[in-house]
């Protein structure tokens, strides 16, 4: 049936607005209802945000351990070390997020051509 | 720049309408920013992924536009690549799409204004919530007075989505197949660029402690529960953080 679906022109489309839009912004349509009666100083606020937080810290560690495409073939080590490089960069600059993310992305090409180099 | 407060600030309708066209101006204005350029390098290297799996122009966009979360977009990319069908697609995109949630309801008591901002408001702005406008919007939005906050971050919105569009379009058009370091490094910025954000838009030690859980579970329950992983990453390593830091706080009260 989705095969049928996919070779039509339209086909596709409605893949993503029911599989992509909707599945989507169903998640954010909910927050809005759950999050209209929480109180900017409630502790349940407090919860909520360490639940989001975590969430997207999760999605981070998960980027940086288990990248897509390319990255996937550099060493783990040298991921983890260009990102560490860069947070610490961050933190020394008086936390100015530009700094963090030249200083990681100069350590992981720096490091990357060596590897290559050494290879 | 702040609004009067209390009575005083009543305004005529047509004043509203014009200051609140003034916040939106203002919100697009502020994306002009790193935030926005990082987020636009990302699709940039997404529109490359996107080539490779044979998507066409056209899909590539509607997805960035209708779906405007990476993490989601990428994995119904995969979908349409493995060919997998209508219903576990949505399922895995839900899944991947859960963290918005939270996101949104954090969002909403600092947007809102009580008895004024009317509810198709707020669902109109939620589209726009992605973890680029959220870290801003949480770091920035607490200095502007309240009135202002729901159009500016509009105004942002709009903004950012507007010109990553453009530029995921154009990159597609481009860029014939990156090279490998600079695809490479593309898929970096992103983790870092999060990393960093979110650790400067972290106001109580809960919020870092919440960071600290999530860096460390993600990988844990990616591995053994893959699907539902980033759920229980923040279910649990969230209310952990909350509950020691309660502890910390004020004791067994």
């Amino acid at each position: 049936m989705t095969e049928a679906l996919m070779e039509t022109w339209w086909g596709p489309f409605v893949v993503i607005l029911v599989a992509g839009w909707l599945a989507t912004d169903v998640w954010r349509w909910l927050g809005v209802f759950a999050g209209g009666h929480l109180r900017e100083d409630g502790e349940l606020l407090i919860w909520v945000r360490c639940v989001a937080t975590a969430l997207v810290a999760g999605v981070i560690s998960k980027l940086i351990l288990f990248p897509q495409g390319v990255l996937a073939d550099t060493p783990l080590a040298l991921r983890l070390a260009a990102a560490a490089f860069g947070f610490l960069a961050f933190q020394v600059s008086r936390q100015r997020v530009i700094v963090g993310v030249l200083a990681a992305e100069a350590f992981l090409v720096i490091g990357w051509l060596s590897l290559d180099v050494l290879r | 720049m702040s609004a009067p407060d209390g009575p005083s600030s009543e305004m005529v309708p047509g004043d509203a309408v014009v200051s609140t066209r003034r916040w939106m101006a203002r919100g697009a204005r502020a994306a002009i920013s790193i935030p926005a350029l990082i987020l636009t390098a990302a699709f940039v290297g997404y529109a490359g992924l996107a080539r490779e799996t044979g998507l066409t122009l056209a899909e590539t966009l509607a997805m960035t536009g209708f779906i405007w979360a990476l993490p989601s977009i990428v994995v119904l990319t995969g979908a349409f690549s493995s060919g997998m069908g209508l219903i576990p697609a949505a399922v895995a995109v839900a899944l991947a799409s859960v963290r918005l949630m939270p996101m949104t309801m954090a969002l909403m008591p600092l947007v809102k204004v009580p008895g004024k901002t009317k509810t198709w408001q707020l669902l109109i702005a939620s589209h726009f919530v992605a973890v680029t406008a959220w870290v801003y919007a949480m770091k920035n939005l607490p200095d502007l007075p309240r009135e202002g906050r729901l159009p500016f971050f509009i105004g942002f919105g709009s903004a950012v989505t507007g010109f990553v569009f453009c530029m995921t379009g154009l990159a597609y058009l481009l860029v014939e197949r990156l090279p490998d370091m600079v695809a490479g490094a593309l898929v970096l910025l992103t983790p870092v660029y999060f990393l960093c954000s979110l650790w400067g838009a972290a106001r109580l030690l809960a919020d870092k402690a919440a960071m600290v859980a999530g860096l460390a579970l993600g990988p844990v329950f990616f591995l053994f529960l893959p699907g539902l992983d980033l759920l229980w990453t923040g279910l649990l390593g969230g209310t952990l953080a909350y509950g020691i830091t309660r502890y910390w706080r004020r004791g067994l009260s």
